[in-house]
């Protein structure tokens, strides 16, 4: 025989004005087993929450419903309370007759009997509740950072300073990402380098931060507070500690390809360092291009290096790490500018991605930053810069907005009309974003100020004429179609997730948007969390944005990720799924279907195993189970048919 | 020691059961020795009265095979449990209503018409159908009446112990001897409700090797196996196999021969509804990484491969299913 208590609640008149809470009350008070029943006008409140606490404590009630609103709303709040009052916060259980009846319907009398129904059903289910008690799980304190751009540094400096172990994963030989690229930034036009060199050096001498470059996450298994990560750390060959970087190697270095850094614009070596300020300072040996990782070959660098710094010896090292919780900042890669075809990028010299606009406009660029053309090294006194080139264009191409192309492609005009101040800048928008602090000022600034021209329209083709490029297009708001004349072109691209935002997506088991960004937890309330727990993102992985937004969100997740290493153990929900091994065939249906990989096969106890820091309880493996020996606690078959019953009841 | 009674009663049953009985070899003799056949007309010349002269609960053991059908199956069922201590329904139809039980569900046309009729291969120009009474001279011959649905035993009678399978194989017809023997010596029966069969699924004893995960993309029938794995799980080279769901005891004895289970020993334990609970492993297996990119055609156009979904699922069982119970308005829970 339990005691149940039924708590009602009004919701002020969300639920009340269509459901009769007084005949409610009337008809639960003599249902079996039910021994309290009260109503108050707003149950989560303070004064709701004392009541339901008195009522237990006055009846000695075993057991508690709430007739409110979702279990998503308010079931740790009624939880806390059960638990609160001294009993066990397991044998509560919440009644939802809010968004699912009250809200729902109109007629009063049928959302009573309703609202009825759902409150007998869960007295069913609570009755058959077992008490429980949460698991506590350990947590090995420390973060694992993959990615080592701006979102990447900010978060590993964040978890740093206060205190805890990090290891910082970055698969290029150097930190910095794409912001090491950038010449200046909007709206403020400081140079990217010069706040972001601070930080990188800051990392490489953090005594929490152990950095890990030219360094991939192979695997990860485990959960939060416990991830064991496999981290690949490719050779460079050249031995940290010994390089000096007097680059006499680079020198001697026979083989000459496109440089990353300068996005293509500039040569360099086989051996190489990425740029001056690289974090490690030291260089690199590319193995794809070296002629000889074989010294046999060439190991010219090998012969003219004094402090013996270069090891064709080397080979990749699996490193096996635990970490409690894991940032996520993989980043973006740009938008295939050859993929829009009528802009010609690839085909025609002078037309330019945004990025390399960006190294042509560096003072350590491939030009000094001269603006000149790949063409013919001309300075180019027509420039046309392309908004939404390949965005918001669901036909063919991106359909979304990648919010930063406006504010760099004005920043890139105006930029460009600093150094080339007879030239003509000419923007070709959709429209014009400029939603940010100070980025409205920064857009008039360069119409007003610099004269940079825009034309709201789309530009249609884009065409080699003699040493010109011929641009077609159309002014929309005055309905003529444009023909002019440019010496360079610029696409303002849009983000895409990178390369490595997917491949750590898949190795983390990370849901993903269509785009391929990673899905946050709740787009407005969790927007650095992930479905994963312990497992954050921040910046651009996420999805594009600025700066400033994507070091917020590395402060917040590296905040996340410290509420975790703060404590040596974490409570984790025992709502979880249980396997009778008495009647479990071992088929495997449950492993393949848990989309937590909470479920594996031990064979030396040959028996599917649960594990409990895994597991979300979402119950997919008990409704798969072909056997039926899979049942979630406190959701077992006895108590699902028992409230299907009382649903069916007359 | 003294003798069992034994009566082997029968209802709509092709009497594999009854051979399969005899399938025992040289370890019928033990039978012999063991028990005293009070009834068991398939095999000796018995016939009803025999089984109605004797005196209450004097066989020890009554086994009942087949599913209840007829009006006389309904008979022989009461007169069975009148005379025995204890009834054991034998086989697949005894247990869950079995093959005959797939004519339940509810069709537009009445069965006599499909099957006296309208079936193609029927050639019945005067379209004589069975009748329960006909008089021919002045004389009345009747046939028994046919049930609206064709029952599992426990539905009209009290039932102890459940042997599942179609038919029940030697193994465990061996284990019911066994049961037999403690009986015959201390008295001793195993707790009423007891299945003489595994607790576990087929997937304990099939004896092939499971992939780390299970998926699969289509299904395909085993003649269309290019190159069939002998030792890999049949699930995901495509062929269905109702293994996972079925109650263990055969020993694989399909699946050893490349054979997809078909489910004759019935759910476990835990399982009311055999074939919903197989459905619902094999849809959740289906394409399990790329579902949702998928569109609700390409997902049925892979579930339209699944020939006779309902013989598939429920080949064995559908006289206990859940959609058999709503049809018929019995009560579900």
């Amino acid at each position: 025989m339990s005691k149940v208590g039924v708590f009602v609640c009004h919701c002020g008149r969300n639920i009340a004005h269509t459901v009769d809470i007084k005949k409610v009350l009337e008809t639960i008070k003599d249902y079996e087993d039910v021994v309290h029943v009260e109503d108050n006008m707003y149950m989560c409140s303070e004064p709701g929450q004392a009541v339901i606490k008195e009522a237990i404590k006055k009846h000695d009630l075993d057991r508690v419903v709430v007739a409110a609103c979702s279990k998503d709303m308010h079931e740790d709040t009624f939880r806390i309370v059960t638990k609160e009052a001294g009993l066990n916060q397991y044998l509560t259980e919440m009644a939802n007759i809010r968004e699912q009846c009250s809200w729902v319907h109109e007629d009063k009398k049928e959302s009573t009997e309703k609202a009825i129904k759902i409150i007998g059903s869960t007295i069913e289910r609570v009755k058959r509740n077992q008490a429980l008690e949460p698991y506590h799980i350990p947590v090995t304190r420390k973060a694992l950072v993959i990615g080592g751009g701006i979102a990447g540094i900010q978060a590993a400096l964040d978890i740093a300073d206060a205190g805890y172990q990090v290891t910082l994963v970055e698969k290029d030989s150097t930190i910095g990402g794409k912001m090491a690229q950038l010449a200046e930034t909007f709206p403020t036009l400081d140079c990217s380098q010069c706040i972001l060199t601070p930080k990188m050096v800051a990392v490489g001498r953090h005594p929490n931060i152990r950095l890990l470059t030219n360094s991939e996450v192979e695997n990860v298994d485990g959960y939060v507070g416990s991830f064991k990560v496999k981290i690949k750390k490719k050779p460079r060959y050249v031995i940290e500690e010994k390089c000096t970087i007097c680059d006499d190697c680079v020198h001697v270095c026979p083989v000459i390809v496109h440089d990353e850094y300068n996005a293509g614009l500039s040569p360099r070596k086989a051996i190489y360092i990425a740029f001056p300020q690289a974090v490690p300072a030291t260089y690199i040996i590319d193995p794809n291009t070296c002629l000889g990782i074989d010294p046999l070959i060439c190991a010219k660098c090998k012969e003219v290096c004094d402090p013996k710094a270069i090891d064709f010896d080397m080979h990749p090292e699996i490193l096996d790490e635990e970490f409690g919780a894991i940032v996520v900042a993989t980043g973006f890669s740009a938008y295939p500018y050859e993929e829009i075809g009528e802009y010609g990028y690839g085909n025609i010299h002078n037309v330019i991605s945004g990025l390399e606009f960006e190294r042509l406009l560096s003072a350590n660029g491939p030009t000094q930053g001269v603006i000149r053309r790949p063409s013919d090294g001309s300075i180019p006194k027509t420039v046309v810069f392309i908004h939404c080139a390949g965005s918001r264009d669901p036909a063919k191409h991106l359909p979304y907005c990648s919010k930063i192309c406006c504010m760099y492609a004005t920043k890139h005009a105006l930029q460009y009309k600093h150094l080339v101040h007879d030239g003509v800048a000419l923007n070709f928008y959709i429209d014009v974003r400029t939603a940010g602090k100070d980025y409205e000022e920064f857009y008039k600034r360069a119409t007003e100020e610099e004269s940079v021209i825009y034309v709201r329209g789309k530009v249609s083709e884009v065409i080699q004429d003699g040493e010109k490029l011929l641009i077609r297009g159309v002014n929309t708001l005055t309905s003529e179609s444009i023909e002019l004349h440019a010496d360079m072109v610029v696409l303002a691209t849009g983000l895409l997730p990178s390369k490595g935002t997917q491949e750590i997506s898949s190795i983390l088991k990370l849901s993903c948007d269509s785009k391929g960004f990673v899905k946050e937890a709740h787009p407005k309330l969790k927007p650095v969390e992930t479905a994963i727990s312990g497992v954050f993102v921040a910046g651009t992985a996420s999805g594009p944005k600025d700066i400033p937004e994507t070091v917020a969100q590395a402060s917040g997740a590296a905040a996340k990720a410290q509420i975790i290493l703060s404590s040596d153990f974490l409570e984790r929900d025992p709502v979880i799924a249980e396997i009778d091994d008495l009647t479990c065939g071992i088929c495997h249906t449950c492993i393949h279907v848990c989309p937590y990989g909470a479920i594996s096969y031990d064979e030396g106890q040959n028996k599917v195993l649960v594990n409990e820091a895994l597991c979300e309880g979402c119950g997919s493996c008990a409704a798969a189970c072909p056997s039926g020996s899979i049942e979630l606690r406190n959701s077992t078959y006895e108590s699902i048919s028992a409230s299907i019953k009382a649903l069916l009841k007359a | 020691m003294k003798k069992i009674n034994l009566a082997i009663a029968l209802g709509a049953t092709c009497a594999g059961c009854d051979v399969a009985i005899l399938d025992l070899n040289e370890k019928i003799l033990e039978v012999f020795d063991l028990v005293e056949f009070k009834f068991w007309p398939t095999a000796m010349d018995f016939k009803l009265d025999d089984l109605e002269k004797l005196k209450d609960k004097e066989v020890d053991v009554g086994i009942y095979h087949g599913a209840i059908r007829t009006t006389e199956d309904v008979k022989i069922a009461k007169i069975l449990r009148q005379k025995s201590k204890v009834v054991v329904a034998f086989g697949a139809c005894a247990n869950f209503g079995g093959i005959p039980s797939l004519a339940n569900m509810p069709y537009e046309q009445n069965m006599f018409d499909l099957v006296y009729k309208d079936v193609p291969s029927m050639d019945n120009p005067e379209n004589t159908v069975p009748l329960t009474s006909v008089k021919i001279d002045d004389v009345e011959l009747t046939l028994p009446g046919i049930l609206e649905n064709a029952d599992a035993l426990e539905e009209i009678i009290d039932v102890d112990y459940f042997v599942p399978g179609c038919p029940p194989m030697v193994p465990l017809i061996e284990q019911v001897i066994e049961v037999l023997k403690v009986f015959a010596k201390k008295g001793e029966l195993p707790p009423k409700g007891a299945v003489i069969a595994g607790t576990k699924t087929l997937c304990d004893e099939c004896g092939r090797t499971k992939p780390e995960k299970i998926s699969f993309k289509e299904f395909i029938s085993p003649q269309e196996v290019e190159e069939m794995d002998p030792d890999l799980c049949l699930l995901p080279q495509g062929i269905i196999c109702l293994g996972p769901a079925t109650r263990a005891g055969c020993d694989g004895l399909c699946t050893k021969m490349n054979v997809g289970c078909r489910g004759c020993l019935g759910p476990t334990d835990k399982v009311k509804d055999h074939g919903l609970k197989m459905i619902s492993a094999i849809t959740s297996l289906l394409e399990v990484d790329e579902e949702e990119e998928m569109t609700e055609e390409q997902l049925d156009k892979i579930v339209e491969k699944i020939p006779d979904p309902l013989g598939t699922f429920y080949r064995f069982t559908y006289g206990k299913s859940l959609i058999y119970k709503l049809h018929s308005e019995e009560k579900v829970i």
